[in-house]
């Protein structure tokens, strides 16, 4: 965006057609790096190149349009980056798919499909962000029953160890995705009426403002529910995730560092409980410490699949060794959590930092949309809905290249499982709505010169985009 | 809220950062060490699948890579497995030996002579292909070797090693028995691991290559080294008197145990013999006395100055160390010299004592590999001979010629004189010191004497259906030494 904060009209543009550009890139990536899978592993542009890129053109056309109508003062970067993501993730899976004679790929793209279905839904139904306030209890329920359903006898199912898959009919599905745009919400929609009550009282301690005890109900719920998640369905990567994302959201809301103390302490104390006494979470510890002691241990092999991975990404160096020419198939289950892997051995250095840089426009651009906002409740989403991918980008990459202990989550937007897809294409339309809301013209308040009066005012808003860039 | 919200960027921003650090940490500074983990199979594969260069003699292939239609592209074959096999080893997906070992870098293309051969295979797309290594082998003696070996009969175990003089270049090196190194190089690894296991397990030992790994006694062959010592010495010289006799007591020993014979040559029964008389019928007495006389000390300098005790061979690995005894007392000394007791040699050592004595006593540094090419042909490095020792005077290598000529004339060593040139020659048989276990047969010569081509060393650890006595070097290694020989010469 060519506007400079010093112009105290601001009035944001709507710049569809710089997000039309973007799309184009975006295409020119997935289609480019399906092409050029076929050319490595096959030697020859593969036959079904033009019904695909036409496909996939059609999914992203129908959203772009889709969001010119409904939304059309929306953040112009979010949709091309997610573009490019699900389109590099198809063409790697796809490419798994050649080694291993499998048809992720294929599966893929449907669900790539009807995440741009539920994507055009949401933004054609929800025509304003702050209806969902509305739903704040009923979404924390809806969450709460998703979290247990893999719980219950016959329907969940085991995958690598962590009881978090449903199966319905046919399709098994991990209701911790959705969940956690629920959990959004609830958090956001109890945060933003509870803020007051949760910041002001409270006693100082050293400098820091800590929480009354009575407050501290939901903080200790929510640890609560992420060691229930920890304990009984032995996931990891869902518990951090969900217990930062509402500390986070509480220190948003309430502005004070206090609760990310209290809420750090009992994080650090789960995590040495957990150390203690779950032996799933002591073999990832374990195997994070000293990978190659268990890579060709005798009573099996815990850390094969990190191993191979570091293998593949050292392999693939700073250039990579270009799509279809490295050996990704070696990694088990390269195309779900470890397509980082996979990624960083094909594409290289050079590959894994643009889409770890792709992630950060995704976050950027969902607290830009925070910042802007003019309401509470669309604040808290915007940073809830932003640090959902940066926490779960952080736990997945961080936990593939052995900067943390390996959690089991989806890489978003890469990694093959539809509802890791579909749910995530819906965060991206919430986000979209909620830019869309804080970028459209506000004429009342736009010639307003009281600037200091109101947190939410759009000329403070001039400010911060000044000293954001 | 936007205060905090500001800082969570920050701590987003923190986050990515942490992120892309790792990720350069883990590709660029770790890849090196992940890439020489020997468990890292990505690294094996892409060797196995690349296009190796080949190993020559004279020009011909003896192990190249071949397209395949699989997914590891290329196949390595063999096309005279058993033959070469001791010297090329094999290049199977779990190991390698032998050159393909040494000389992987070369083969593979990762070696810095081929830096611009990688460089112009890059620019032009194409993929890298391996340098090709040239041996010394002569194939001419390496098949008389070979099939002179096997023509003693089915399960024979023995080594043949033949060197030129004069640049220490090993022309010939045949052991038996041999394998199929095809087997081990086939892309069907269940075969592969099961060809291994049979072959590793197998009490002949066919994956050893005797010529450089088996060290045995060497016998009389050993007694050149006793005469060079005594002649360096200056006491004596070819047509001196020395000591002989019937039976000879060693010092400090009593009764049959420390009684040397000649296994009923008469001819060392006189209390003083001519020195050719005593080489041409490698009396016993002679030299267990000539080594006493010289010394323990005289004797192993002279052993370690042909390369006993010494590591001297890089091409191909690993070289079993030849040993003379150190500290040995005065009967020791006397059954050292004759080559029992605690010595040890191999027949590449064995065959660069005979190299040394024809080169004038300068002991050349044996080597497999004579050029190392690019793909394209271009020679990128050849070897240059280089001295590993001198071991004695030229006037000690003339006289231990002439001894040497004697006995192939008119002594033991007569099975390996070739009509119309002059050869030198001795022949051994070491007492295995194992009970049941035949003795071990040697042969070593050189021709021609005037202006030595080829130095060859003839071991052979035992022939089935052999009976003990008829075990003698001069019959069965006589006329391999001889094939060998003239394949070189003629």
């Amino acid at each position: 965006m060519s506007q400079s904060g010093m112009i105290m009209e601001f009035v944001h543009r709507r710049r569809r057609g710089a997000e039309l550009f973007l799309l184009v890139l975006a295409l020119a990536v997935g289609v480019g790096a399906y092409a050029a899978v076929g050319l490595g592993v096959e030697g020859e542009v593969p036959t079904g190149l033009l019904t695909y890129g036409g496909w996939l053109a059609g999914l992203v056309v129908v959203a772009h349009v889709v969001v010119r109508f409904v939304a059309p003062y929306a953040d112009p970067v979010l949709l091309p980056v997610v573009a490019a993501l699900n389109g590099l993730g198809l063409a790697i899976i796809h490419r798994l798919d050649l080694s291993l004679d499998t048809t992720y790929a294929r599966q893929q793209l449907t669900w790539m499909s009807l995440g741009v279905l539920l994507f055009v839904v949401t933004l054609v139904v929800l025509r304003d962000h702050r209806v969902l306030q509305r739903f704040t209890y009923t979404s924390g329920l809806a969450a709460i029953v998703l979290l247990l359903l893999p719980l219950v006898p016959g329907l969940g199912t085991e995958i690598n160890g962590a009881q978090i898959w449903i199966n319905v009919g046919p399709f098994s599905f991990q209701p911790g995705e959705v969940a956690k745009l629920l959990l959004v919400v609830t958090f956001a929609g109890y945060l933003v009426l509870h803020r007051d009550a949760l910041a002001l009282a409270g006693r100082r301690v050293l400098f820091v403002d800590l929480p009354r005890g009575r407050d501290l109900g939901p903080i200790l719920l929510m640890w609560l529910v992420s060691l229930g998640i920890l304990v009984f369905q032995t996931d990891l990567g869902s518990s951090l995730l969900f217990f930062g994302l509402f500390l986070i959201m509480l220190y948003v809301a309430t502005e004070r560092a206090g609760w990310l103390i209290v809420g750090g302490g009992l994080f650090l104390g789960g995590a040495l409980l957990a150390y203690r006494f779950e032996p799933h979470v002591r073999i990832r510890v374990d195997t994070w410490l000293h990978p190659f002691d268990f890579y060709d241990d005798a009573d099996g092999a815990k850390s094969y699949q990190l191993v191979e991975s570091m293998f593949g990404m050292g392999w693939g160096g700073l250039l990579g060794r270009g799509l279809g020419l490295g050996m990704p198939q070696r990694i088990p289950r390269a195309e779900s959590d470890f397509i980082m892997g996979a990624l960083g051995e094909e594409l290289g250095l050079t590959g894994v930092i643009a889409v770890i840089v792709l992630y950060g426009l995704i976050v950027e651009r969902a607290l830009r949309a925070s910042l802007i906002c003019r309401d509470g409740f669309g604040k808290l989403m915007a940073v809830g809905l932003g640090s959902v991918v940066a926490l779960q980008v952080f736990v997945v990459i961080g936990g593939v290249t052995r900067l943390i202990p390996l959690t089991g989550l989806t890489t978003p937007f890469l990694s093959y499982g539809g509802s890791s897809l579909v749910a995530n294409w819906v965060l991206i339309a919430l986000l979209l709505r909620i830019s869309d809301h804080a970028r459209r013209p506000a004429p009342m308040l736009a010639v307003d010169d009281d600037a200091d009066a109101e947190a939410t005012q759009v000329v403070k808003m001039q400010v911060d985009e000044g000293v954001g860039r | 809220m936007n205060k905090p919200i500001r800082t969570i960027s920050i701590f987003c921003m923190v986050l990515f950062l942490a992120l892309m650090a790792n990720a350069t940490y883990l590709q660029y500074w770790q890849a090196d060490a992940l890439n020489k983990d020997a468990r890292n199979r990505r690294i094996i594969q892409e060797a196995f699948s690349r296009e190796r260069g080949a190993i020559l003699v004279s020009r011909n292939p003896v192990a190249e890579s071949v397209e395949t239609d699989d997914e590891y592209k290329f196949q390595r074959t063999y096309p005279q497995p058993f033959k070469y096999a001791p010297v090329t080893g094999w290049f199977s997906y779990y190991s390698q030996t032998g050159i393909e070992q040494s000389q992987n870098d070369v083969l593979s293309g990762d070696d810095s002579r081929l830096f611009v051969t990688r460089l112009v295979d890059l620019v032009n797309g194409n993929n890298t292909e391996g340098g090709r290594v040239s041996l010394t082998l002569d194939p001419a003696a390496q098949t008389a070797a070979f099939d002179g070996l096997r023509a003693l009969g089915d399960g024979v175990q023995g080594a043949v090693v033949a060197i030129e003089p004069s640049t220490g270049k090993v022309l010939a090196n045949v052991s038996l028995p041999t394998y199929d190194p095809n087997l081990l190089a086939s892309h069907d690894f269940a075969s592969v691991s099961e060809n291994y296991d049979r072959l590793n397990a197998d009490p002949a030992k066919p994956l050893l290559n005797r010529g450089i790994q088996t060290t045995l006694p060497p016998g009389s062959t050993f007694k050149l080294v006793t005469a060079a010592a005594a002649i360096e010495s200056g006491n004596w010289d070819a047509s001196s008197t020395v000591p002989a006799g019937a039976t000879y007591q060693l010092p400090e020993t009593h009764g049959p145990t420390g009684l040397i014979d000649n296994d009923g040559r008469t001819q060392c029964d006189p209390k003083q013999i001519p020195f050719e008389v005593a080489m041409e019928y490698s009396c016993n007495t002679t030299f267990a006395q000539l080594g006493i006389e010289v010394g323990a000390e005289a004797m192993l300098e002279q052993a370690e100055a042909f390369g006993f005790n010494d590591h001297y061979l890089d091409d191909l690995g690993p070289q079993a160390f030849s040993v003379y005894p150190v500290g040995a007392n005065k009967p020791q000394t006397g059954q050292s010299a004759i080559g029992q007791f605690d010595v040890r040699s191999t027949p590449l050592q064995m065959a660069m004592v005979a190299a040394g004595i024809a080169n004038g006593g300068v002991v050349m540094k044996p080597y497999y590999v004579d050029e190392v090419q690019s793909a394209d042909l271009d020679i990128l490095d050849k070897t240059t001979p280089s001295e590993l020792s001198s071991a004695v005077s030229a006037t000690t290598a003339n006289e231990l010629t002439k001894l040497m000529v004697a006995t192939v004339a008119e002594g033991t060593a007569s099975p390996g004189a070739i009509d119309g040139v002059e050869v030198a020659g001795k022949t051994g048989t070491a007492q295995s010191g194992v009970e049941g276990k035949p003795p071990y047969a040697w042969y070593v010569s050189f021709a021609p004497a005037d202006d030595p081509q080829v130095a060859v060393a003839v071991m052979i650890e035992s022939v089935p259906g052999q009976a003990t006595d008829e075990i003698a070097g001069g019959l069965l290694g006589g006329p391999i030494a001889k094939a060998v020989m003239e394949a070189v010469i003629r």
